[in-house]
């Protein structure tokens, strides 16, 4: 499973990094992120991809869970 | 955040802006600028001596309102995060030339819109150029353009911007003999203090939770084909179009429009270098503000950048006025269009 370092970066890069690895097209990714505006954009963009995705909140750093 | 919130937060905050950009003229603010972050900041600039164009000095209370409203909201949502250090030298030399095309344009990205929505059509000119700089960023982050990561900082460090606003807002209630107020021109335009200052904090908090960004807007449905900011900008220009026609602030023209020139090629460039800049820096002028107040220092540093942009565009003739541009403001607008690229090229394949 591919993960998505997307801590500490400008937008919209951590939405291009997650494209960038769904490129892949795997059926699971992990994204890392550290401000809720990254899970809400990546969040977005995953759907509308067509995955699911849960958000792990572990004290301002998210996990997200990225599946088909 | 569900999807539908998200919406309705973004359409919200564009109605807000919207609104309060079409009501602070009307309470006094200079016509079809109810907001413009360059403007303002420039005014910021000239009321503390940075520059001494006398018409445009005041310390503008929806400046210290955009941060202190994101700042509060922020910290009020568990969202205050200092953090820094994601290449803060070259922000702030990306901030000083977008200053630089705002001030060739006359406007922020948000201005352009409130121009389009008082009916400014070199406005619409000035806006097929930002989009076009918006492209040029958009091939750059492609490429894998980035300025770093940032990591978490001190808390004042992210809180300090939000300081200097309260340590503006002092100056400005007390008035001391050495702060510089307009006495004529735009500067001298304004909305009383309390109304501008209550739309600043309200549309502060308002874009700090719905993300507004007239950049993103554009740059998100290019790249992702994602609707959502750019559903805020097309709202603010909806609402503000409705509120400019009741109140009879609308007018269809090129020519004579408020604090504008009809120069189509630099309004095109001017806003070309906006677009390019802000898509480098990550959001607009307004999006740096708020991010600031978020506890961005690398935003901080932006602001500073814009800040020092606009005193030097006024000090070396570079800023536009309503007779037209100035050839050294023309010449730093192909500069910074120039650096900027230079920056984009310097920085490709950062992104991992």
């Amino acid at each position: 499973m591919k993960t998505v370092d997307a801590r500490g970066l400008s937008c919209p890069q951590p939405v291009i990094l997650l494209k960038k690895a769904m490129g892949s097209k795997e059926n699971a990714y992990e994204l890392i992120a550290d401000s809720q505006t990254v899970v809400e954009n990546c969040t977005r963009f995953a759907k509308s991809q067509g995955y699911n995705v849960s958000v792990n909140d572990n004290g301002g750093e998210f996990k997200l869970s990225i599946t088909k | 955040m569900s999807d539908k919130k998200e919406r309705t937060l973004i359409i919200a905050a564009g109605a807000i802006v919207g609104l309060f950009g079409a009501l602070l003229v009307k309470f006094g603010n200079p016509k079809n600028m109810g907001f413009c972050i360059a403007c303002f900041l420039r005014d910021i600039a000239g009321a503390v001596g940075l520059h001494k164009a006398a018409v445009v000095q005041y310390i503008r209370p929806e400046i210290i309102g955009l941060v202190l409203g994101a700042f509060i909201i922020a910290l009020a949502t568990k969202e205050f995060k200092p953090k820094g250090g994601s290449s803060p030298f070259t922000r702030f030399f990306l901030a000083f030339f977008v200053m630089v095309g705002a001030l060739v344009f006359l406007g922020c990205p948000l201005r352009m819109v409130l121009r389009m929505a008082g009916g400014d059509l070199n406005a619409y000119i000035g806006f097929v150029g930002f989009v076009c700089g918006i492209l040029c960023g958009v091939f750059f982050l492609n490429k894998g353009f980035s300025l770093k990561r940032s990591y978490a900082q001190p808390a004042l460090e992210g809180a300090g911007i939000s300081i200097v606003m309260v340590a503006l807002l002092v100056l400005l209630v007390a008035a001391p003999a050495f702060i510089a107020f307009s006495e004529s021109g735009p500067g001298s335009m304004r909305a009383p203090l309390a109304i501008a200052l209550c739309a600043g904090l309200i549309v502060g908090a308002a874009a700090q939770k719905s993300r507004l960004c007239m950049v993103g807007g554009i740059r998100d449905v290019v790249l992702f084909k994602d609707f959502k900011l750019i559903t805020g900008f097309a709202v603010i220009f909806v609402v503000c179009l409705i509120a400019n026609l009741a109140l009879g602030n609308f007018k269809l023209s090129m020519a004579e429009q408020p604090v504008a020139h009809t120069e189509s090629l630099w309004n095109f460039l001017g806003l070309f270098l906006v677009g390019l800049g802000s898509c480098l820096l990550g959001g607009c002028p307004l999006r740096q503000l708020i991010l600031a107040g978020e506890g961005n220092g690398d935003s901080a540093v932006a602001v500073l950048g814009f800040i020092v942009g606009a005193a030097f565009c006024h000090n070396f003739g570079l800023a536009s006025s309503g007779n037209g541009t100035t050839p050294a403001g023309r010449i730093a607008c192909i500069i910074g269009i120039a650096v900027c690229a230079i920056i984009g090229f310097m920085n490709l394949n950062n992104d991992q």
